[in-house]
């Protein structure tokens, strides 16, 4: 089996930039990843307990678990080359099946 | 912090780990707090390791939610937040953050908190604020400085902001003293509201006493200033030995003399200081003025009064104190312990050397002139190639004195004041003029006897 994605976006409550990112990372994850994913969404404002174990600082955050190396992604995620690199699916090119 | 109000402590550069064992050495049990729920850390420094990519747009809504998680979990009145300028460096876009501290700083006021915001400044004397959001903020500013100022390093504190109150302006020195943590030396808000008693107590030497007419005033600020080697420690000896034969307790800071120095020189003039001591009429504190900052000297001579509770207390010299300072802060120092003494009805004798052989006047006179009540001056004399000693008392507030300059020798029983210097003038200014002319009959007439 391929690499097993495990990702977890925290977000503070619904806002704009958290339905973007939640629609972005979605997206992302169906065309990138198919099924090889475990995608966790933790709003912050239930679960703030959550974000001070992490030491999450803004939101949206996304954090890569696995596979290494742990990496954080901050943003409303719309700079997809970015979240790409940071997911390590660009750009190299043996990446995939 | 423990004053029954709980507390959140925000770290943005070093870990709570650090924080915790930093305090613990201020005397602050910091875990144990933890441990009761009365305090709790908000972990924002910077994660080692951590791999960070930005893409797109972001708040810092996860940093205030951690916040008032905590809060709410200690139930806290206060946030300390140290240093917000540290986030800065975490995320590059600084509009951001500016926006972000914006909210959280309105959300703490909404939560009814009282916080305390650092900020690091470039410059001593530049921009209040690294980024110059930070004290916008804020409804006080509090500015704390380290100046090296003339090779000295000096703290001061300034309140620059303070809605709603007046404050005192400008800045004031302060010192950290591992037992007290900060100690501020507020000198505009001494007061001159000292009781003034007439009750007199011997200067230790009977002639002294007799040209003050009658002996120093029990809560009075004597300062002998004198060039060295003219018998400022011995005046200083004989008063503390006096204080102690009249049943007072005396309390004597040297900062130009070892313990065992003083003890010979005492022992030398007939005086027993090593007795004294052990009957605990009298302490002897030595120390060198370089070994502390003059803040701090002024905090451990308060400190020593304190916790002696003497009747008198002499520092010879003052002006050694000089040395390790700047102007600005040596006057505020003077200021500082003539008004600390003189508030505690205390007697205080204070020497002061001057620069100059014959002559001249040092900056601690310049100071303390005002708020002294009595200034005795000693002199080298030099006649006909000769030096010799005088006195005279410039001052005495509330009493008649003796106007005269005269002369004093020193010998195995201390000081043993003379006749007055006749026939010369100038001996203040250090110009001496023999006044009524050369004739071998007049020099003969010197000190002819009244």
């Amino acid at each position: 089996m391929a690499d097993q994605y495990v990702l977890k976006l925290y977000i503070t409550g619904k806002t704009p930039r958290t339905e973007t990112a939640v629609t972005t990372l979605r997206k992302i994850c169906e065309e990138e990843l198919q099924n090889q994913y475990q995608l966790v969404v933790i709003d912050i404002l239930e679960h703030p307990q959550l974000a001070e174990d992490e030491k999450i600082l803004a939101t949206p955050t996304l954090i890569k678990v696995l596979p290494q190396p742990l990496r954080r992604i901050i943003g409303d995620l719309s700079n997809r080359e970015k979240v790409l690199l940071g997911l390590d699916l660009r750009p190299t090119p043996a990446e995939g099946k | 912090m423990s004053n029954n109000q709980n507390g959140v402590f925000i770290t943005f550069e070093e870990t709570p780990a650090d924080v915790r064992k930093n305090l613990i050495s201020l005397g602050w049990p910091i875990q144990e707090w933890e441990e009761q729920r009365k305090w709790a850390f908000v972990d924002v420094s910077p994660q080692p390791g951590d791999e960070t990519i930005i893409a797109g747009d972001y708040d810092l809504g996860a940093l205030l939610a951690r916040i008032e998680n905590a809060i709410r979990k200690v139930n806290a009145q206060r946030v300390t937040m140290d240093t917000v300028s540290a986030i800065f460096s975490q995320f590059s876009d600084k509009r951001i953050i500016r926006r972000e501290l914006h909210r959280i700083a309105s959300g703490l006021k909404q939560l009814g908190m009282t916080a305390l915001m650092t900020a690091e400044r470039l410059e001593e004397y530049g921009d209040i604020a690294r980024y110059g959001v930070e004290e916008f903020v804020a409804d006080n500013v509090i500015i704390l400085r380290n100046v090296l100022e003339e090779e000295k390093r000096r703290r001061t504190i300034e309140i620059l902001k303070f809605r709603g109150t007046s404050h005192k302006k400008g800045e004031f020195p302060f010192t950290i003293s591992p037992s007290e943590g900060i100690v501020i030396i507020p000198l505009s808000a001494i007061e001159l509201k000292q009781k003034s008693s007439d009750l007199r107590i011997s200067s230790g030497n009977p002639d002294m006493d007799e040209m003050c007419g009658g002996g120093f005033f029990r809560d009075s600020i004597i300062l002998v200033s004198g060039a060295t080697g003219t018998g400022k420690t011995l005046m200083t000896t004989e008063f503390t030995a006096g204080g102690v034969n009249a049943g007072e307790r005396c309390l004597l800071f040297s900062y130009e003399e070892s313990r065992d120095q003083l003890f010979r020189n005492a022992t030398g003039w007939g005086i027993d200081y090593e007795t004294m001591e052990r009957e605990g009429k009298l302490r002897v504190i030595c120390t060198y003025p370089e070994v502390a900052s003059l803040e701090d000297h002024l905090i451990d001579i308060k400190a020593q009064i304190e916790a002696f509770q003497p009747n008198r207390v002499a520092i010879d010299s003052l002006s050694a104190l000089e040395r390790i300072s700047t102007f600005k802060s040596y006057r505020e120092f003077v200021l500082g312990i003539t008004s600390f003494i003189k508030d505690r009805e205390t007697a205080g004798l204070f020497t002061s050397t001057t620069p100059a052989l014959l002559g001249g006047t040092s900056i601690t006179e310049a100071h303390i002139s005002t708020i002294t009540d009595s200034i005795i001056i000693l002199r080298y004399v030099e006649i006909f190639g000769e030096m010799r000693r005088g006195l005279t008392v410039l001052k005495m507030r509330g009493s008649g004195h003796d106007k005269g300059i005269r002369e004093f020798v020193i010998d195995g029983h201390g000081m043993h004041i003379g006749k007055q210097f006749r026939n010369i003038a100038g001996i203040l200014s250090g110009n001496i003029i023999h006044v009524a002319g050369l004739d071998d009959d007049r020099i003969g007439g010197l000190f002819k006897d009244e």
